[in-house]
């Protein structure tokens, strides 16, 4: 039976080549994944690797943020250290994050990989870390090296000045040299710059002490023995770990990274192949159907039901197993794609070369056989239902359509469970139903996919009348055409309707998030503009100050948040300048007063917050902050819900303590009357082109927001992209095979005088109803649970409010229309070249 | 809508000038028809017959406009087939000729009126409704224009069939082994029918067919061998028929029944 299944599979390598690209892009995808997140991690892990190569032993103060004298890492640490036995030297580092302006003012490097440090000239007056490309290291404290990328940004020379910031005012420095560096974080987009030891100190810390000690040994030494002996020797309060753990733990934290962007990746994997999953079932449905009488003539001549249904499934795992091959070269190229993809959307990925791990392959192989024999199992039990006597027969006759009953009450008692459960989601007030709501969508999803033979005929039926009226007999074929095989037309439809229900849920998420978000800024911010660090360091208050003297700013209002935690509970009390406050937000007291705010004995509350935890004017607020230090201030004012702010305000006195370092998170300004259009310009000039300081108006705020809200939707678009494209060759592959199956009608069409356009149209119209009947499908059901889910953000997020925009839905249907008529493409012409006399003749 | 009826001034519906129909190049090449010359006259009703290979599916073909012509000349009324393009040709099929295969002649899709119709619907016409029900009584229909095909007997559907090719008026119906898949006694219903529209309806059919009997509800039999006419016979028997074709070059020993069974086209 084998050899049937293989010869089988090469008779009919044409009408298996669409269900072959379905099964080949799905497994491309996978495989792309794959190899794409091995790729990036390994490149990742050799970049780290690289840069602990020369650590034997890291040794951080414990915790940064005490007092105590013995967590500090200075000049006596480093002596001790250096003289235990096997150490060959230990370099000192101090850093933290510092932005270096390039040529526009505008942060060189990424929010998150833009760092400064100090240069450790060792003997020969080189830090042998950071080698030289140009010039020589920093040695005084108006004097900066730059990684020699981020120096090309600044279009600075060697002895040309650079200007930077850390978190406060812009500093100026003259570049002396160039260097090169393994750090990751710079590979992916960073810039580095370096500082003489004693800047970097007074810039990134305290004089006098480091941030870590770099410990080097002499090649053989045991790196967990020194590690240990470098504890001995330390007080308390310090950390020491060897480079392997380092590495280690870097290398996990990056499997982390990694996994999670391969999951993600491999959720829309699944997608596609569940849409190939139809295709395939679709495909040898209709292979089965078409040589009823081969395998008929197998049974009478003595197989077994078994044996048919193996030989169609080793069919199917041949099918799997070639294209899947193929198609597991194509994610080579995929992974390459998808990398430029991310890329594109900012991920800052660091460059490296393909890997290609066996697992990846496999696994690919796996998929992609598995997938095609289980889609290919239920067509293979109609094979076995086949009886002998069905040889005979001197006509093809059509098998008589099954009865959807079963498969109608099946569909009915899924989709009314699954929108049961939309429904009860609807009346929830918080996140916690999301569990519900997914299990909700799948069961709407999967009900209407089981009922989608039912609900196709009355959809092809008024589609068809429309049509019908325009194209005349063409279209009244085509709706019968349609028709009558609803099960077939369902299949295919429903592998659109999976992508459209996806694309068109998580637009109207999308629209309605960005509304909602826009409502929600212009509802509480009267400020004029937000000033804001490009930095994760936030501004120093200097900045606050520096701005609230600026001509044309009426009010500077700086916010500082600190996490703490009530009852276990996680929140944030924001410290601002309470009396100002009224300027730059709509705030409504409700209770109490804010002049009643003072020190560190009392706060204001949210009016939400103050509901959930009973607090009244007078009650206290319990707080645990994370330096371990506890608070209760009374509450002495309850405040209208505000978007702006958080749900507890304080002063300055209650919140700084506990800060690391004291920075303001933003500076909302309110412009004097008639200056607020030149201010943004006067800042930047007053600010010196700092890197860091970034003005925002309400505008732009709201172009942010919905900028990445934006940047998510279309990256899902791209990613769901798949799935629709196999969707397409979905179609096109029902067509072709039900053009192939009808060759007899199409001929006997043509000689009673329909001409070649006529059969064209006829094949068009059907493609263009099966494509419309799953988009609209796909939206109503999109619609309905993004409509239904969406109630779950009401209390997180009130001023969310569904919107539909039809205008982007109208364009969604628009392209289903295209894709049918796209698809139909092939398969029309080749109906339309039947040739008339073979077509009618001796099948 | 018998305006091309009057118009055309010949009596002759269709007519074929030194006909040749070769297949292939060199030494593979088949001369399946070879200079044939016939008239077929309108309101009648003419059997082609001949024995495999003889050329007779070939010529129905040519005749028809389904496949090309060598060299000679093939006229559906004034029209000369071979100076037509495909839309010409497919539109000449639809308005002037009816067809009546061996099987598979409907739509399943369709019910058995709407597949009648279907040439008209094509065009895009009305049919004539005093001529449509004289069809579909003439072929005894009345009651099953409802039905789908799968819903029909193979004999009612070959009346549908009959039909269909009677409902557009044609020039002239070409039927290609109609009776080929049909026991004996709807075969010879519908022979009886093909008859009678000839007779009372006026119509113009041309049958290829093995089968000596179902020549012989014809007016006019024409024998085919080696791709050429070689005899002719009106008003024919069963009998005769069947003498002739035992005497035909490449006549086939095995009885005639017999063989029009296995047979496709």
């Amino acid at each position: 039976m084998f050899r049937t299944a293989l010869r089988n599979l090469l008779a009919h390598k044409t009408r298996l080549m669409m269900t072959a690209l379905a099964v080949l892009l799905g497994t491309a995808f996978v495989s792309g994944t794959l190899v794409f997140s091995d790729s990036v991690g390994s490149a990742f892990r050799n970049k780290t690797a690289k840069s602990l190569d020369d650590v034997a032993v890291s040794v951080t103060p414990g915790r940064p943020s005490t007092d105590s004298k013995d967590g500090v890492l200075d000049a006596r640490v480093v002596d001790k250290v250096r003289a235990l036995p096997g150490v060959t030297s230990v370099r000192p580092s101090v850093g933290g994050a510092a932005t270096v302006a390039d040529r526009n003012n505008d942060p060189a490097g990424s929010q998150w990989g833009s760092s400064g440090a100090n240069y450790v000239p060792g003997e020969d007056g080189k830090d042998s870390r950071y080698p030289l490309k140009s010039g020589r290291g920093p040695a005084s404290a108006d004097e900066i090296a730059l990684d020699t990328r981020t120096a090309e940004k600044t279009g600075a020379k060697l002895g040309d000045t650079v200007r930077l910031a850390i978190d406060g005012p812009v500093m100026t420095k003259t570049l002396v040299g160039t260097v090169g560096t393994d750090d990751p974080r710079v590979g992916a987009g960073g810039s580095l710059a370096l500082f003489d030891t004693a800047t970097a100190q007074k810039l990134f810390g305290k004089p006098g002490e480091f941030g870590e000690l770099v410990v080097s040994a002499a090649p053989g030494t045991d790196q967990n023995a020194l590690t240990r002996q470098v504890e001995a020797a330390l007080p308390d309060g310090f950390e020491a770990q060897s480079g392997k753990q380092l590495a280690a733990e870097q290398a996990k934290a990056i499997d982390k990274e990694t996994g999670s962007i391969r999951n993600t990746l491999l959720v829309f994997a699944g997608i596609s192949l569940f849409v190939g999953v139809f295709i395939i079932a679709n495909t040898f449905t209709m292979l089965i159907a078409q040589r009823t009488r081969e395998i008929a003539l197998l049974r009478a001549v003595g197989a077994s039901r078994r044996q048919v249904v193996r030989s169609v499934l080793v069919e199917a795992g041949l099918l799997g197993l070639v294209a899947s091959a193929i198609g597991f070269v194509l994610g080579l190229g995929m992974a390459v794609g998808l990398r430029s993809v991310l890329d594109a959307g900012g991920a800052e990925l660091p460059d490296g070369p393909l890997v290609v791990e066996p697992t990846a392959a496999a696994s690919a192989l796996a998929v992609g056989v598995l997938v095609t024999v289980v889609a290919a199992w239920l067509p293979s039990r109609k094979a076995a239902r086949i009886a002998p006597v069905e040889a005979l027969a001197s006509v093809d006759q059509a098998p008589a359509p099954r009865g959807l009953v079963v498969r109608n009450s099946i569909g009915a008692v899924l989709t009314g469970l699954g929108v049961a459960i939309m429904l009860y989601v609807t009346t929830l007030r918080d996140s916690g139903g999301l569990t519900a709501a997914m299990a909700g969508s799948a069961l709407t999803l999967a009900g209407v996919i089981v009922l989608a033979p039912l609900l196709s005929r009355p959809f092809v039926t008024l589609f068809g009348k429309v049509t019908g009226r325009m194209t005349g007999v063409s279209g009244r074929l085509a709706k019968e055409n349609a028709l009558r095989n609803p099960r077939r037309t369902a299949a295919t439809a429903s592998a659109l309707m999976i992508g459209l229900t996806l694309i068109t849920g998580l637009t109207v998420a999308a629209v309605s998030a960005n509304q909602g978000v826009d409502r929600m800024g212009q509802q509480d911010l009267t400020a004029d503009y937000k000033v804001s660090s490009t930095s994760y360091l936030g501004l120093s208050p200097d900045v606050a100050k520096k701005l609230a003297g600026q001509p044309g700013v009426a009010a500077a209002v700086p916010v500082r948040m600190i996490g703490f935690q009530t009852n276990g509970e996680p929140t944030g009390v924001q410290a601002t300048d309470l009396a100002a406050l009224g300027k730059v937000t709509d705030l409504r007291v409700t209770s109490g007063s804010l002049t009643g705010v003072r020190g560190a004995d009392s706060v204001a509350v949210a009016e939400p917050y103050a509901r959930k935890h009973g607090l009244k004017i007078g009650s206290t607020v319990p707080m645990d902050f994370y330096d371990g230090q506890k608070a209760k201030p009374r509450v002495a004012a309850v405040y209208a819900k505000n978007d702006v702010l958080v749900d507890v305000l304080g002063t300055p006195a209650l919140v700084d303590p506990h800060l690391d370092r004291v920075r303001d998170d933003a500076v909302y300004l309110k412009a004097a009357p008639g200056q607020a259009g030149k201010l943004p310009a006067e800042i930047k000039k007053t600010m010196g082109g700092n890197p860091i300081i970034k003005v925002e108006s309400q505008d732009d705020l709201r172009r942010e927001s919905a900028g990445s809200i934006d940047s998510v939707l279309y990256l899902m678009y791209g990613l769901l992209g798949m799935a629709v494209v196999i969707a397409v060759i979905g179609v096109v592959n029902t067509l072709a095979m039900s053009v192939f199956e009808r060759t007899r009608e199409i001929g006997m069409l043509r000689a009673i005088g329909l001409a070649r356009t006529g059969v064209k149209q006829m094949v068009r119209l059907e493609s263009v109803m099966i494509a419309m009947f799953g988009a609209v499908l796909g939206v109503g059901v999109g619609i309905f649970l993004a409509w239904s889910g969406g109630h779950l953000l009401r209390s997180s997020f009130p001023e969310y409010e569904m919107v539909v925009p039809w205008a982007r839905i109208g364009i969604f249907l628009l392209l289903a229309l295209a894709v049918g008529v796209l698809a139909a493409v092939w398969p029309a012409r080749r109906a339309s070249r039947l040739d008339v006399l073979t077509s009618i003749g001796t099948q | 809508m018998s305006s091309h009826r009057t118009a055309t001034p010949t009596r002759v519906a269709a007519r074929a000038t030194g006909l040749s129909k070769v297949y292939g190049h060199g030494e593979t090449q088949v001369r399946a028809l070879d200079a044939v010359s016939v008239e077929f006259r309108r309101g009648e009703f003419t059997a082609i017959m001949g024995p495999s290979g003889s050329g007779k599916s070939t010529l129905m073909h040519c005749m028809a406009g389904l496949d090309s012509v060598s060299s000679g000349s093939a006229q559906i009324g004034e029209a000369e087939l071979a100076s037509l393009d495909d839309r010409r040709l497919t539109r000449l099929r639809r308005d002037k000729i009816g067809f009546v295969f061996q099987a598979f002649n409907l739509l399943p899709t369709l019910t058995a009126l709407e597949n009648i119709t279907l040439p008209m619907d094509i065009a895009g016409r009305k049919p004539d409704a005093q001529w449509l029900n004289m069809v579909v009584d003439t072929v005894g229909l009345s009651g099953r224009l409802a039905h789908r095909p799968s819903q029909l007997s193979g004999g009612q559907q070959q009346r549908v069939a009959v039909a269909r090719a009677l409902a557009a008026q044609p020039e002239i119906i070409f039927a290609d082994e109609p009776t080929g898949n049909l026991d004996s006694r709807s075969g010879a219903e519908l022979l009886g029918f093909l008859h009678e529209s000839v007779r009372a309806l006026q119509q113009t059919i041309v049958m290829v067919t093995h089968d000596p009997v179902a020549a012989s509800y014809a007016d006019r039999v024409i024998f085919l061998a080696d791709g050429r006419i070689v005899d002719e016979m009106r008003e024919p028997t069963a009998d005769a028929v069947l003498d002739r074709m035992r005497r035909l070059p490449g006549g086939n020993p095995r009885t005639p029944e017999f063989e029009a069974k296995g047979r496709t086209s």
